[in-house]
């Protein structure tokens, strides 16, 4: 036993690692097209940022062994300590930080730059399967329940200030774990009614929600006053309260929209939302994507034969917008067996942290999936024209060590505590 | 549903949407697969067809094109280049260089703009071969108007360069695209245009054309456009022009028969050949900033003025249709017409029939003021108030056209006004205003307004004894017939009876010794007319005339008017009846009387007013 144990590879989970590697690997195919140009083809040129991208890789092999070399006991007694070294790497980029396009995410060592954002994800997720696993937890509670959004809202706020709101839309995430852990539903069910209030209200103005909220509101007093008399006896001052709860919401999505939101920010909902159709300018990189996927086809144009991607005028397409050059040169089939792989991938991670007999490992394996989860939604969503344009990479596939690396470590100390399964702790 | 099963839940339902909605991008939805000027890896090119010729109704051909080349720019495809030598082929200044390029830039990096335009023939041949060393441009072939004859530009019309309003009105013109602004170039566009070739040709990865997009199934082979036939007899417009040298004004003249007009002058005049090429902007800013002759508004469409005597046979015909007169209604008239108790209440008259009885074809002959000031009171005064007589007056003067556009083919037009009981309830708000209120209607002043064009069409539908065809420009278009609006008969509600004796009045202007035009008489040529003068507060009276002819079977209507003419027997009767001979006859059997109006100038009126004009600014 204790030979198997001091081989670090005991019992990690190869069809996990596999499917990083098939990820990874595609990945690069596609950042190898994206960025290719004329005279460089044929070579391998490291400086390119498809050679950057081999080297990141093939670091990333290094890294996974170094996580493995850390017994799984190591993540649970630590997390706490390695969730506030990543508030602190968060907290120092405003003193040290590097400026790239308006925001202060990176900090440089001159040949490389590394953004902590794409490393405090798995640090809260530690922090935060440490809070689950305690045995004093207990999400029914008020005072649990705050503890949990605290250790969410640090590195949320942090990375908003840089600002990446993006990369803090990740932490959203974390309302899947809670509920797996016992958030009573009602959360869920206020959080889904909030983003539709938000949403109408940004579509039809706040005057129309809150006459249409109204209305609303009365039809439900009406049916409870008619068929369960009782029940409004008693519900309907509660109601009333919700109503203006939601009125004083509506107002203030319309605060924030237009005194708060920068106009970059409210011309990429507007675009979502169809109120602003000005292709040329603002919904130029969705109106791109979507054209570049869409040309794709059926069986897609061929490795290296996307007119459009090689045409380069996909903005950022290495990075956020990678999943048009899948949509182009791999066309339909391509394009939905990433999803089905990525699909396939999230289900393995749950069905993993299900089987797990350490809470910590299960909390811990359900938010690297919810992590994951939100990141191709969102990404892909976002190229596909189906959610506004929010800056955030898809794993494994987007250009860029950090978010590489930072993908790699969420993913590995799973796989490292999933190792530990069968062990007492 | 279980807690820990809603995240698999998700995941497979995010899943299948996205999948679905790849599905409908890339395999159903095929609006994305046509190529759009944003794709980079197809260029894009266009074949400009030759825009049609103009010719007049007996074949001259007015409207031709000759070629010109623009020099085209895509941004993102220039490279460093020597601009000292570009600019100074061709010939602008480095600043200009580089605010052509700015705007270029703004306007999109990738498809391309005009950077200079219309070269001529020498510099382009020249130019031609040292095209290769400026990366990023190249020269577009286009074809420009040219006017063989020098006439009719308010008829004509010019084309110009697409402005952004344009473009968004209409995607199928890009910047830097001719697009017709007025006249005919602008009502017939569409016609004269044709429809441009687009060529999709596909580039590999590393910019090179490596043929058409696809095999070619989304290009379009250019169509060329049609050839346009106007209803102008270009030998009468030049006469037209001639005559009205240093005189403004306006003449239309129009075959009643048809509703085709046959001359529409609007002088100052001047070169059609000047809205071409590159000097084009600096010509037609010189045009458009000239307040004070305004070359560019076209007086035989847009001058509303206060018709004077010719408005009188309107209203002698309502008054007949209203049976508020018959032909042997007579009036007499001792130097004017007394409407009211008031001591102002009375209205002039220079007939010179001294209280012997005025008939109706002396009334129209004489042009009796009296008379019609007396006909439009019992015409208003025959229904229960003014303001239904008002509306009834109202009803048979829009029956001829008069104020309203008359919805034909000319790119501009004015309404006119013919008020009706609403019009004087505004300005009388307690309702009180009767016949004699409003008397000065009778005569074509008050508040009645028309254009010539409306004048001439009046005549015409005299002419035809009551009817109209809407007086339209176009005759031909090359595989179209034109529209079948021009071809219906407009029916006035004046019944065609009505019309002779008022005729007759209109032929003894000419015939009656007495008449007002006895003098203008042309022999062998049965003349219908009115003399007409319109009074002008600010400066010398305007000199009307309205004719047609010949009196049986008219070919020609004629409305002139002179702006500061002083009366119609002194400028616009002359130059509407030697219009008359010209079209009728070829030539005129008063050669005095031509040369008289074709040295004759207000010019010295003209400068009087601008002097008095700039001494108030002053
Ligand atoms: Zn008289």
């Amino acid at each position: 036993m204790r030979s198997k144990k001091n081989n670090i590879f005991y019992g990690i989970d190869w069809v996990l690692v596999l499917f990083y590697f098939v990820l990874v690997f595609i990945g690069w195919i596609n950042i190898y097209s994206a960025t290719i140009t004329e005279d460089q083809l044929g070579l391998i040129n490291l400086s390119s940022e498809y050679g950057k991208q081999i080297i990141w890789i093939g670091l990333s092999i290094p890294l996974i062994i170094f996580i493995f070399m850390f017994e799984a006991k190591f993540y649970e007694k630590y997390a706490s300590i390695l969730y506030l070294i990543s508030l602190t790497s968060l907290a120092g980029l405003f003193i040290l930080g590097k400026n790239i396009n308006g925001a202060t995410s990176w900090y440089n060592f001159g040949i490389f730059s590394l953004q902590p954002s794409e490393f405090a994800k798995a640090a809260t997720a530690l922090a935060m399967a440490k809070l689950v696993s305690d045995k004093q937890f207990n999400l029914k509670k008020f005072n649990t329940q705050v503890q949990a959004l605290l250790i969410l809202f640090f590195p949320a706020i942090l990375i908003t200030l840089q600002p990446d709101p993006g990369s803090a839309l990740v932490y959203t995430a974390f309302i899947f774990v809670l509920y797996r852990e016992g958030l009573p539903a009602y959360h869920i069910t206020i959080s889904f009614i909030a983003i539709l209030l938000f949403i109408i209200t940004l579509t039809f103005g706040y005057i129309n929600t809150l006459i249409g909220s109204f209305l609303a509101f009365l039809l439900i007093l009406l049916f409870f006053n008619f068929y369960r008399k009782k029940a409004f006896k008693k519900g309907w001052l509660k109601i009333i309260g919700v109503y203006l709860v939601s009125a004083l919401f509506i107002f203030s999505v319309d605060f924030v929209f237009n005194h708060v939101f920068e106009q970059r920010h409210r011309d990429r909902f507007n675009i979502l939302l169809g109120k602003t159709s000005d292709i040329k300018s603002i919904g130029y990189n969705t109106d791109q994507s979507v054209t570049t996927i869409a040309s794709g086809g059926l069986f897609g144009k061929g490795f290296l034969e996307g007119e459009r991607t090689q045409g380069d005028f996909v903005p950022e397409q290495q990075t956020d917008y990678i999943f048009t050059t899948i949509g182009e040169e791999w066309g339909f089939i391509g394009s939905s067996l990433v999803i089905i792989l990525f699909v396939l991938f999230l289900l393995r991670i749950i069905q993993i942290a299900e089987r797990q007999k350490s809470k910590f490992s299960r909390v811990y394996g359900y938010s690297i999936a919810a992590i994951f989860f939100t990141h191709v939604t969102i990404n892909i969503g976002m190229v596909i024209g189906m959610l506004p344009t929010i800056g955030i990479p898809l794993p494994f596939f987007s250009y860029g060590g950090s978010a590489l690396w930072g993908f790699t470590v969420l993913l590995f100390i799973f796989i490292r505590l999933d190792a530990n399964r069968t062990y007492e702790w | 549903m279980k807690r820990p099963g809603l995240l698999s839940f998700l995941i497979i339902f995010i899943g299948i949407a996205y999948i679905i909605r790849l599905f409908y991008l890339q395999v159903i939805d095929n609006s994305y697969n046509i190529p759009t000027l944003n794709n980079s890896a197809v260029k894009i090119t266009y074949d400009y067809p030759e825009r049609g010729y103009i010719y007049d109704r007996n074949g001259i051909l007015l409207v031709a094109n000759q070629l010109s080349y623009d020099i085209m720019i895509i941004p993102r495809e220039v490279k460093p280049l020597d601009t000292v030598e570009f600019c100074s082929l061709l010939k602008i200044t480095k600043e200009d260089f580089i605010k052509k390029y700015t705007k270029a830039v703004h306007y999109s990096t990738r498809i391309p703009s005009t950077f200079v335009q219309q070269l001529s023939k020498n510099d382009f041949a020249f130019l031609q071969e040292k095209m290769h060393k400026f990366r990023g441009f190249y020269i577009q072939k286009r074809s420009l108007r040219q006017y063989p004859i020098k006439s009719a530009p308010n008829v004509l019309g010019y084309i110009s360069e697409v402005n952004e309003r344009m473009i968004e009105k209409n995607p199928y013109y890009q910047l830097g695209e001719l697009i017709g602004t007025a006249g005919v170039e602008k009502t017939y566009e569409d016609d004269l245009r044709g429809t441009k070739g687009v060529k999709y040709i596909q580039r590999n990865r590393f910019n090179k054309e490596i043929g058409p997009y696809k095999n070619g199934i989304y290009d379009t082979l250019a169509i060329p456009g049609n050839d346009i036939s106007l209803t102008i007899d270009t030998k009468l417009q030049q006469y037209g022009e001639a005559l009205m040298a240093n005189k403004r004004g306006g003449i239309v003249a129009i075959e009643p028969s048809s509703g085709e007009i046959l001359a529409l002058v609007s002088t100052p005049t001047y070169d059609p050949n000047l809205m071409v090429g590159r000097e084009r902007s600096k010509n037609f800013t010189k045009l458009y900033l000239d307040s004070i002759s305004k070359p560019l508004f076209d007086r035989g469409l847009q001058a509303q003025y206060p018709p004077g005597s010719p408005f009188k046979i309107f209203t002698a015909l309502a008054a007949l249709q209203e049976k508020a007169i018959d032909t042997h209604t007579s009036v007499k008239c001792f130097g004017g017409y007394k409407y009211g108790s008031g001591k102002n209440a009375f209205m002039k008259c220079h007939c010179g029939t001294y209280g012997s009885p005025v008939e109706l074809n002396k009334a129209i002959y004489r042009s009796c003021n009296s008379y019609f000031a007396n006909a439009y009171k019992r015409i208003i005064e025959k229904h229960a108030t003014p303001y239904e007589g008002m509306n009834a007056w109202n009803k048979h003067a829009e029956s001829f056209g008069l104020g309203n556009y008359l919805n034909n083919d000319l790119s501009v037009g004015k309404k006119g006004l013919i008020p009706d009981g609403d019009y004087y309830n505004r300005y009388y708000p307690n309702g009180r205003w009767r016949a004699s209120t409003t008397i000065s209607n009778s005569i074509g002043q008050g508040e009645v307004l028309t254009t010539p064009i409306q004048l001439a069409n009046l005549t015409a539908t005299v002419a035809n004894r009551g009817f109209y065809f809407t007086p339209h420009i176009v005759k031909k278009i090359k595989g179209k017939e034109i529209d079948k609006k021009y071809t219906v008969p407009n029916y006035t509600t004046i019944d065609k009876k009505y019309f002779e004796p008022v005729i007759e009045g209109l032929f003894d202007v000419f015939e009656n010794p007495k008449g007002t035009a006895s003098w203008s008489r042309v022999k062998g040529i049965e003349i219908c007319g009115k003399t007409g003068t319109a009074e002008n507060p600010h400066g010398q009276d305007h000199s009307i005339f309205i004719a047609f002819a010949p009196k049986d079977n008219p070919k020609i209507a004629i409305a002139v008017f002179v702006e500061n003419g002083y009366w119609g027997s002194r400028w616009a009767g002359p130059i509407a009846t030697l219009m008359i001979e010209k079209y009728l006859n070829g030539e005129t059997s008063r050669p005095w009387e031509e040369e008289r109006m074709l040295n004759g100038s207000l010019q010295d009126e003209y400068d009087k007013q601008l002097k008095e004009i700039t001494e108030i600014e002053e």
